[in-house]
């Protein structure tokens, strides 16, 4: 389980059109990212699958059924961590466990595999103020996995971070994700991240917020075995590599172009 | 503006400073004789009167009597606004319809002044310790629940959403969220209640009462007692700092587990 669908989805705040016949479909286990400029809507499509926000036009399901509210199925990580400051990383963890009303053996078990998963173990007692950016990124990241979501959502996760901890949690995110692949719905303005990080790449433009055009990362990808690379750094040296990023990049660009116009 | 922080030793130096010339100023005006002794009696008569109070018993009981069934009613009356006042305040704070409901007739009682209630107090609770409690309560109350409302009202957006989204229900939502993250609010709400109910406390006193340092007071200026009067003030006003001073080392205590500073003073 695990789907998305958006169905000639859109968005109005009073005369503005934010977003206009969204139309994307996300598999189970895909892994997908959506660039755009700032502005273009793209954090409100995960914020409509979170339920936090309504469409005005169309439907947006998960699973085959219409989100109306947010949920634990649908776990959200943010930009700014939105950890609780007076609970200890370990609480925070558990809050989602606890309201599914699992046994405390469970729980625990469940936690445990949470921090070893992200490298939290020594951390587990100290509170989020006690951590780096990047350490608190990864507790919410581990509060949302813990939950065992048919969807992930993430917005920007990473742009809060500095530049030598964001490529350490991206190559983290794409070992998690092959120990553990999940329905991922992750929203950036980073090229080389949506690139490095998806199976598919939504492109979308801005006033009002379209997807111009949807890329196959994961065929490039598989074929041209960049997995075999550890490292993000050699990643971004493969040709096919480079040839997607200035692919998008013209995309965009174009965008820009014509919304000087 | 110098706003580098005064060292310990300052702070204790500007504090003299100021106690001493306050009683540097009251000492010389009632010493002067340009005013009659019995209008102004001077410190140390003041604090002989005290040392004299902690023994003789005046208007039925010793200084120390009298404050204790002062801060018996005062430690009810603030402790049940704060006990209703926040849980009310905060559940406005989470449930609109609620909000819409209460706010509008708690606008308008909360700019009733304490003291207002009195013949009320007087009249369903009697001179015991029901009518004072219910004048502080009337007095603590408004601040315990606006700030308990506030603080819930504006907690970061993001930390709700990130409760909704782990399926948080309300309860533990209002408990676990609201109130941590209300926290420095309410404090500060709690403040300003305990200054409140304090000084409603006296002036509830000062008319239903058969005991505490309001009474006392009372009993004072119909004798003519000028120094008892002035020993009733002095107490009031320490004990009302010291509270003070309990409330922000608590505060202090918290926010630095969070690692936050605490704001201004």
């Amino acid at each position: 389980m695990g789907s998305i669908r958006f169905d000639n989805v859109s968005m109005r705040f009073g005369t503005f059109n934010a977003l206009e016949g969204i139309n994307l479909e996300i598999g189970e286990k895909e892994f997908v990212a959506i660039v755009g400029p700032s502005g273009c809507g793209k954090t409100t499509c995960m914020r409509m699958v979170a339920g936090f926000e309504h469409p005005t036009g169309g439907t947006v399901s998960v699973n085959g059924a219409r989100v109306v509210a947010p949920g634990p199925d649908r776990a959200v990580v943010f930009q700014q961590f939105a950890l609780f400051p007076w609970k200890s990383v370990r609480e925070n963890i558990d809050l989602g466990l606890r309201n599914k009303n699992l046994p405390k053996s469970e729980r625990e078990d469940r936690i445990a595999r949470a921090l070893k998963l992200m490298n939290l173990e020594s951390h587990a007692d100290n509170f989020p103020h006690q951590l780096s950016g990047g350490m608190q990124q990864r507790v919410a990241i581990a509060r949302a996995y813990v939950l065992d979501p048919s969807v992930l959502l993430m917005d920007e996760p990473f742009g809060a971070l500095d530049a030598q901890t964001r490529v350490v949690m991206q190559e983290e995110l794409v070992r998690i994700s092959r120990v553990n692949p999940r329905t991922v719905l992750f929203i950036t303005h980073a090229v080389e991240e949506a690139v490095y990080l998806a199976d598919r790449v939504a492109i979308m433009t801005r006033r009002p917020g379209r997807i111009k055009e949807v890329l196959d990362i994961k065929s490039i990808r598989e074929a041209e075995q960049w997995d075999k690379h550890s490292r993000i750094e050699d990643v971004m040296d493969i040709e096919s590599f480079v040839h997607l990023r200035t692919q998008i990049w013209k995309s965009l660009r174009e965008e820009k172009g014509s919304d000087a116009v | 503006m110098n706003d580098a922080p005064l060292t310990l030793s300052q702070r204790i130096l500007y504090a003299g400073l100021g106690l001493g010339l306050f009683f540097g100023l009251w000492a010389g005006l009632s010493g002067s004789g340009l005013v009659p002794r019995q209008f102004l009696p001077g410190p140390l008569d003041v604090l002989d009167r005290m040392m004299q109070l902690m023994t003789t018993p005046f208007a039925g009981a010793t200084l120390p009597v009298h404050v204790a069934s002062s801060f018996e009613r005062y430690i009810y009356g603030v402790g049940l606004a704060m006990l209703i006042g926040v849980p009310i305040g905060l559940m406005m704070g989470w449930f609109r319809l609620l909000d819409d409901i209460v706010t509008p007739i708690f606008d308008m009682l909360r700019f009733i002044a304490p003291i207002a209630w009195v013949p009320f107090a007087a009249l369903w609770f009697g001179t015991g310790i029901g009518g004072p409690v219910m004048i502080i309560f009337a007095g603590a109350f408004p601040p315990c629940l606006i700030n308990a409302y506030r603080g819930a009202r504006f907690v970061e957006p993001r930390l709700i959403e990130a409760a909704r989204m782990l399926g948080t229900g309300n309860t533990r939502t209002i408990l676990e969220i609201l109130l941590p993250a209300a926290f420095p609010s309410i404090v500060a709400g709690l403040r300003v209640a305990a200054g409140l109910g304090w000084q409603s406390l006296v002036g509830a006193e000062l008319i239903v009462a058969a005991a505490g340092v309001g009474f006392m007071m009372v009993q004072a200026q119909a004798n003519v007692a000028t120094p008892t009067v002035m020993v009733g003030m002095i107490a009031i006003g320490v004990i009302g700092m010291a509270i003070d001073v309990l409330l922000r080392q608590g505060e202090a205590i918290v926010l630095r587990r969070r690692g936050l500073q605490m704001s201004g003073r």
